[in-house]
């Protein structure tokens, strides 16, 4: 009886901490039936439900009475945004995978779209062009550009499409092609990092139905590389070997 | 760019685009403000902050997730400088700092609870509350931040959000005792 009774007392006092969230709308459905399901049999409950009512608004009329800030904040935001601007132009080479990424977002859910962005990004990255526009400013960064190479006098840094080109060249014996869904958690840095940890694999092409053809230079079995991907699991959601 | 999505402005603000920031700043800054200025109490200070926590979204947006929402980010960065600018300034200074710098437009609870205006005492006592409780009640009231988001900004275990904010109403009852007003509960 007395274990029925810390039972029932327990699931009481569950139901109760759920409140507050129940009021400000943001519980489950699940929990949110509950919750409902208890209210309609327990009228000290009930009456309990109505004090946290009563704090939801006067929390909120508090909080509206604050006001709002100054234009001093965003007059200072933008100055912040010029002085980083100014010493760091380097955001600046992401010009590219921006705009790869808007026109994709446009067509694909969100998820695909934080895909499209990072794998844009690491093609960028990929390209070499950081360290071209690094020096030479982001305008440069859709055209191909010169670089002076020490050695050489001079070579190309090649533009997105055409690194595309020479990544193709990658290709036949030595090198495996694989087809990669990244994780839609998955950051910019460690979609390059795990790219990186496979020979500098290089993704090729995509997304096509969420998947990117990725190249990876390596003398084992495709499987096993598909293998090697799937378990990095924090970055990639799906891999199957590519019929390339 | 009014109606893209705020994990897209995300997007645009890592590729460099300031209109992108400046979308996100109008959506968010007010809310944020009076989040950062109910811990800090100091209208100029939470100023400053709201331009740093942007700054801060500037950045690291390359780096963001999209595990949680973008509001509940930028919650969890107001909340790390607030409680930076409190330790580094002090917060017995600020608290003094508070009573000049955030206008006080009401009576204390005792004399509003003469007037009878429970509304107002209520709002009295929230203002009374620790930080702490002060935090979680407006995450979950205000902000609307559900049980994981909240131990998400706080960086507490989700059973804990449970608990202060349970210990947190506990206290305005109590509070609100005092000041004449008795709930019946707890």
């Amino acid at each position: 009886m007395t274990t029925t009774n810390t039972k029932a007392q327990q699931l009481r006092d569950d139901i109760e901490a759920l409140l507050p969230w129940h009021a400000a709308g943001t519980l489950s459905r699940r929990d949110a039936e509950r919750v409902e399901a208890a209210l309609a049999n327990d009228n000290e409950l009930a009456r309990r439900y109505d004090l946290v009512r009563e704090e939801l608004g006067e929390t909120i009329r508090l909080n509206e009475s604050l006001g709002a800030p100054s234009a001093r904040a965003m007059d200072r935001l933008m100055a912040g945004l010029e002085a980083e601007a100014a010493a760091a132009p380097r955001r600046r080479t992401f010009n590219v995978g921006a705009w790869f990424a808007g026109q994709i977002s446009q067509l694909r859910p969100r998820t695909l779209a934080w895909s499209a962005t990072a794998a844009a990004l690491a093609i960028v990255l990929q390209a070499g062009l950081i360290a071209g526009l690094y020096v030479d400013g982001a305008e440069k960064a859709q055209q191909t550009a010169e670089m002076k190479a020490p050695e050489s006098g001079g070579m190309k840094v090649a533009s997105v499409p055409d690194q595309n080109r020479a990544v193709r060249s990658l290709g036949g014996p030595g090198s495996v092609a694989v087809l990669v869904q990244f994780a839609p958690t998955a950051t910019v840095e460690e979609i390059t990092r795990f790219l990186d940890g496979f020979g500098r694999a290089q993704v090729i092409r995509g997304p096509s139905s969420g998947y990117y053809t990725v190249r990876v230079a390596t003398k084992d079995d495709v499987g096993r590389v598909v293998q090697r991907m799937k378990d990095n699991t924090g970055i990639v959601r799906s891999a199957l070997p590519s019929t390339e | 760019m009014q109606g893209t999505s705020d994990e897209a402005l995300i997007v645009r603000i890592a590729a460099g685009e300031k209109l992108a920031m400046q979308v996100l700043f109008a959506r968010h800054h007010v809310r944020v403000f009076r989040f950062v200025l109910r811990l800090v109490r100091n209208e100029t200070l939470a100023e400053d902050l709201i331009s740093e926590v942007f700054l801060d979204v500037w950045r690291q947006a390359g780096k963001f997730e999209a595990r949680s929402a973008v509001s509940t980010w930028l919650l969890a960065i107001a909340r790390f400088k607030a409680l930076s600018a409190l330790r580094k300034r002090g917060e017995a200074e600020l608290d003094e700092e508070a009573a000049a710098a955030v206008e006080d437009t009401g009576d204390n609870p005792e004399v509003a609870m003469q007037k009878k205006d429970k509304g107002e005492i209520l709002r009295k006592c929230l203002g009374e509350l620790s930080p702490e409780h002060r935090e979680v009640i407006d995450l979950v009231y205000y902000h609307e931040k559900g049980i994981e988001e909240v131990a998400e900004i706080v960086g507490i275990p989700e059973n804990t959000v449970k608990t202060r904010m349970f210990y947190a109403r506990k206290r305005l009852s109590e509070l609100l005792k005092a000041a004449g007003v008795d709930r019946g509960w707890p």
